[in-house]
């Protein structure tokens, strides 16, 4: 076997490779083709679960447990040396696969980022020192005078999180706000004139704004290096390999509606009534009653029923008949109709845009006169209560659905809905509005066949 | 007479203007908006050439290290007469600029990003295939909407305002004004009213303008404490047994006394039991709501009902008896959900939101959209901001006379473009030209060395 990649740079014999690598250069290693589909596909299952993890809300230590475990049980090697070297080709053979398009890059960079925090975390004070310098962070450590000047905010920050701040804690970085963009978005930090106080326990969002800066940049540059050349030259090798590794893990992005779901405009009443997920019933019925819905909610349910099967004509005829009636057609051909056209890819950048995940839903942030995002999760209990009464979830089952939500599980939630409204099981779970959709029309449907019979 | 025959159509005004004190009463300018106003308005008033210095941030061409691409690259759109939108028009001087407002006066003029090339000439990059048309620049943007607000006030809704619930502005302006400035060290920032139901804020530093989309979006964060939307009970939710030093700084000096000095009493928040009841709400502890409902449901009082009533829910809940830190938040709680700045978020995330340009004309009221100045928002009134037609009067009763180029000075408008000037202008020109020429001497400073190896 020779090497994969041997036209890559080659990384220098000596540097001794951390337990943390920061992938900077693709590894001069030879690997079997079954290893390099193979290992790629254990790191898959690592970010897949880290990615169902996040849709379901888990907070920090709960990732923290369950990304330990998802590492622990996929990514060991029998072979001690080829732990490290198993973690590196994996990376990497995933680069490839995931750098062909921006959605693809977003997940990925995303799913990596937060591996790469937690493994941080995994690591001794020493090490993550070690890593630091590596990194080449240049922020210095706060001085005692200035440290005196601020105490009194950075106790205040420290207590709003919940924390005191013992002698030990006084290690401070003070760093310009933008190099920590997440902890100034939850304002766990104090920040003066454009610079962020960092605590020691808080430096991991420093390396991790790192890795993800580089990672982001080194996807483009994969991305061109597999367009011009990489796809081309390993077209009878690798290049099956990539393809079908995104598509076959990935399941369907849902963009293009199956030809047994094509709806029309007249049956879609009923068909919301009987198939949709509650996050895009509770939009329909609003639209109805309002005749108006704010952009997040245009978003979330135009892309769903798009990828339901509603075509453009319909569609605009859909959104036109609620919006003029509190706008006015002239208004709604102005300012809407473009937003909707735009969806399918008729406007603008003229990408077709895919209908959003749950894990994209339950991750947004709906604010004043908002409809959209996701009930399980938005929702106070009483009014998920009310909806999922309204919904025809029965008493018990509608405990364990709240049970769930407590629980955050939101789209465990989902599922029990679906479950109890369809009286039927779902294994696979519901990862996506719009399977949640198909399944219930493939239920509906083969229940009229057998009825019909 | 000067130049009134280079343009059609001037002369008339000239002609009317001439009479017009005389004729005032009569032939006062009807108080509407139309193009032929707007034309006038564009010809004599619209202060051209301070925008274009101020959207070349110095890149003048007077010094060798200027970027003479600079102001080219900027995206334009104009919103015509007939709803036609212009998008990515782009000038690569003043004169350009100029004239092609007045050639096709605008209805709307709004601003976009600085482009990494050309954005008129985008189609022609975009053959290259390499995605090369992308946003680098944009100011960071701030757009705040009185209608956002409809569940707090009670004297207008929708696209209304009045003195009673402007404050919301006031206090809007205040609390994101000295936040940007404190915390975050940004200096050349612009507040200018949107000319109906709002304000618009432009951070201008060229840090500010660098800043990615993630670094938007965490400063966005940053400000964001209101998360409910519709369906759930609290609309803010203050957790954590302390505040961040930037909430509770905002709560001392600006949202406590507005609340208390303007809000309580011009909303009327507790006169009547549909009202308190929302706020009751807000309490979880039942003995206390029910108590004050008790006391509540006599309302002979002889000093304002709602001073009495906000005193007696803060004593319930403030007193020594109250041992839950959570009851003691609850007075924040009210007092943020009914003061706290609601954002429009996603217009500050992205670098490539289109935002209305300053001095355009609403043309729904007719109001120019005038620069605000933060240090004394209490006293801007959005019911005595000029209009268009009131600025032509003042044309008018000038009548016509020699010097034609700063004609804005006789009118009302005379006062923004000063502050314009004096206060943002100036001082932003100032350090852009200290910012290109450190950038430029560390250039060639750096091209030394490099020869000297």
């Amino acid at each position: 076997m020779e090497a994969v990649r041997s036209q890559r740079s080659f990384a220098s014999p000596d540097v001794v490779l951390p337990t943390l690598p920061f992938y900077r250069s693709a590894p001069a290693l030879e690997v079997r083709l079954e290893d390099f589909e193979l290992y790629a596909i254990d790191r898959l299952r690592v970010l897949k679960g880290i990615s169902d993890g996040l849709s379901r809300g888990k907070k920090p230590d709960e990732m923290e447990k369950s990304v330990n475990e998802l590492w622990k049980s996929h990514m060991r090697h029998p072979q001690a040396s080829e732990v490290v070297n198993k973690d590196i080709i994996s990376h990497f053979v995933l680069r490839l696969v995931y750098c062909r398009t921006e959605e693809l890059r977003r997940w990925f960079l995303s799913m990596e980022t937060t591996l790469f925090r937690y493994r941080f975390l995994f690591e001794t004070p020493e090490a993550q020192r070690a890593l630091m310098a590596e990194f080449h962070i240049p922020y210095k450590i706060v001085s005692s005078g200035e440290y005196e000047n601020v105490k009194d905010k950075l106790v205040q920050v420290a207590r709003s999180l919940g924390q005191s701040l013992s002698g030990a804690d006084s290690v401070f970085y003070k760093v310009p706000f933008e190099e920590v963009p997440e902890l100034v978005a939850c304002r766990r930090v104090f920040i003066q004139k454009g610079h962020a106080y960092v605590a020691m326990s808080q430096v991991v969002s420093l390396v991790v704004t790192q890795f993800r800066s580089l990672l982001s940049k080194a996807l483009v540059l994969t991305n061109r290096k597999w367009t011009s050349m990489i796809r081309e030259q390993e077209k009878d090798r690798l290049t099956p390999i990539v393809e079908s590794l995104s598509s076959s893990y990935l399941g369907p992005d849902y963009s293009q509606p199956k030809e047994l779901t094509d709806v029309s405009l007249k049956d879609i009443d009923q068909v919301a009534r009987s198939s949709f997920p509650l996050c895009m019933h509770y939009l329909f019925e609003k639209l109805k009653e309002d005749h108006h819905l704010k952009h997040g909610g245009r978003m979330q349910l135009g892309l769903f029923l798009k990828g339901v099967g509603l075509k453009l004509d319909d569609a605009l005829a859909f959104w036109k008949a609620e919006f003029s009636r509190k706008v006015g057609a002239e208004r709604f051909d102005k300012e809407y109709a473009y937003g909707i056209r735009h969806n399918y890819g008729k406007e603008g950048k003229r990408t077709d845009y895919t209908p959003y995940s749950c894990q994209k839903i339950i991750s947004s942030t709906p604010g004043v006169g908002d409809h959209h995002g996701c009930p399980y999760r938005h929702f106070s209990e009483e009014n998920l209560r009310a909806a999922l009464g309204k919904m025809g979830v029965g008493n018990r089952a509608l405990e364990d659905v709240i049970d769930k939500v407590r629980h955050r599980h939101y789209q465990l939630a989902c599922t029990l809905t679906f479950e109890a409204v369809h009286n039927t099981s779902c294994d696979a779970g519901i990862n996506h509005p719009n399977q949640y959709f198909n399944d219930s029309r493939k239920v509906l449907e083969s229940r009229n066949n057998s009825d019909g019979a | 007479m000067p130049r009134e025959d280079v343009e059609n159509g001037r002369e008339d005004m000239l002609i009317d203007g001439s009479e017009a004190k005389q004729q005032k009463q009569k032939n006062a300018v009807p108080d509407v908006f139309n193009a032929h106003y707007l034309k006038v308005y564009y010809g004599k008033l619209f202060p051209h050439a301070d925008m274009f210095r101020w959207l070349s941030y110095a890149n003048d061409g007077r010094h060798p290290g200027c970027d003479d691409s600079y102001f080219g690259r900027r995206e334009f759109s104009f919103t015509l007469d007939n709803d036609i939108y212009l998008r990515f028009q782009s000038f690569k001087t003043a004169a350009e600029l100029e004239s092609s407002i007045r050639e096709k006066v605008p209805f709307k003029i709004d601003i976009g990003p600085v482009y990494s090339v050309d954005p008129s000439k985008r189609h022609a990059y975009a053959q290259s295939g390499d995605n090369v048309f992308t946003p680098v620049e944009r100011e960071l943007i701030f757009d705040i909407d009185i209608s956002d607000y409809d569940d707090v006030r009670f004297c207008c809704s929708g696209a209304d305002v009045c003195l009673d619930c402007w404050p919301l502005m006031t206090i809007a302006i205040k609390v994101i004004d000295t936040a940007l400035r404190d915390d975050f060290g940004f200096s050349h920032i612009l507040w200018v009213y949107s000319g109906r139901r709002g304000v618009h804020c432009w951070v201008c530093d060229g840090k500010a303008r660098r800043l990615n989309n993630e670094q938007r979006a965490a400063i966005a964060d940053y400000f964001r404490v209101y998360k409910g939307n519709e369906n759930s009970q609290k609309k803010v939710s203050l957790v954590g047994p302390a505040l961040h030093p930037f909430l509770v700084r905002s709560y001392t000096e600006v949202l406590k006394k507005f609340f208390e000095e303007k809000l309580l009493s011009s909303q009327n928040l507790f006169s009547d039991a549909i009202k308190y009841e929302t706020i009751l709400e807000m309490i979880p502890e039942e003995s206390i709501t029910s108590e004050l409902r008790g006391r509540w449901a006599d309302s002979r009082s002889t000093k304002d009902v709602n001073v009495v009533r906000w005193e007696q829910l803060k004593h319930q809940l403030q007193s020594g008896k109250q041992k839950g830190q959570g009851l003691r938040r609850c007075v924040e709680e009210i007092v943020f959900s009914f003061t706290y700045p609601r954002l429009d978020m996603e217009v500050s995330k992205h670098m490539n939101h289109l935002l209305k340009a300053p001095f355009c004309i609403h043309p729904k009221t007719g109001r120019v959209c005038v620069p605000i100045d933060p240090n004394h928002c209490e006293e801007f009134d959005p019911t005595t901001v000029p209009t268009l037609s009131q600025l032509l009067e003042e044309l008018n009763a000038e009548g016509s006379r020699m010097e034609v180029d700063n004609e804005w000075d006789k009118t009302s408008l005379g006062e923004s473009i000063r502050y314009f000037r004096s206060s943002f202008l100036q001082p932003l020109l100032r350090s852009c030209k200290e910012e290109i020429e450190s950038s430029y001497s560390a250039k060639i400073q750096q091209s030394k060395n490099t020869l000297a190896w």
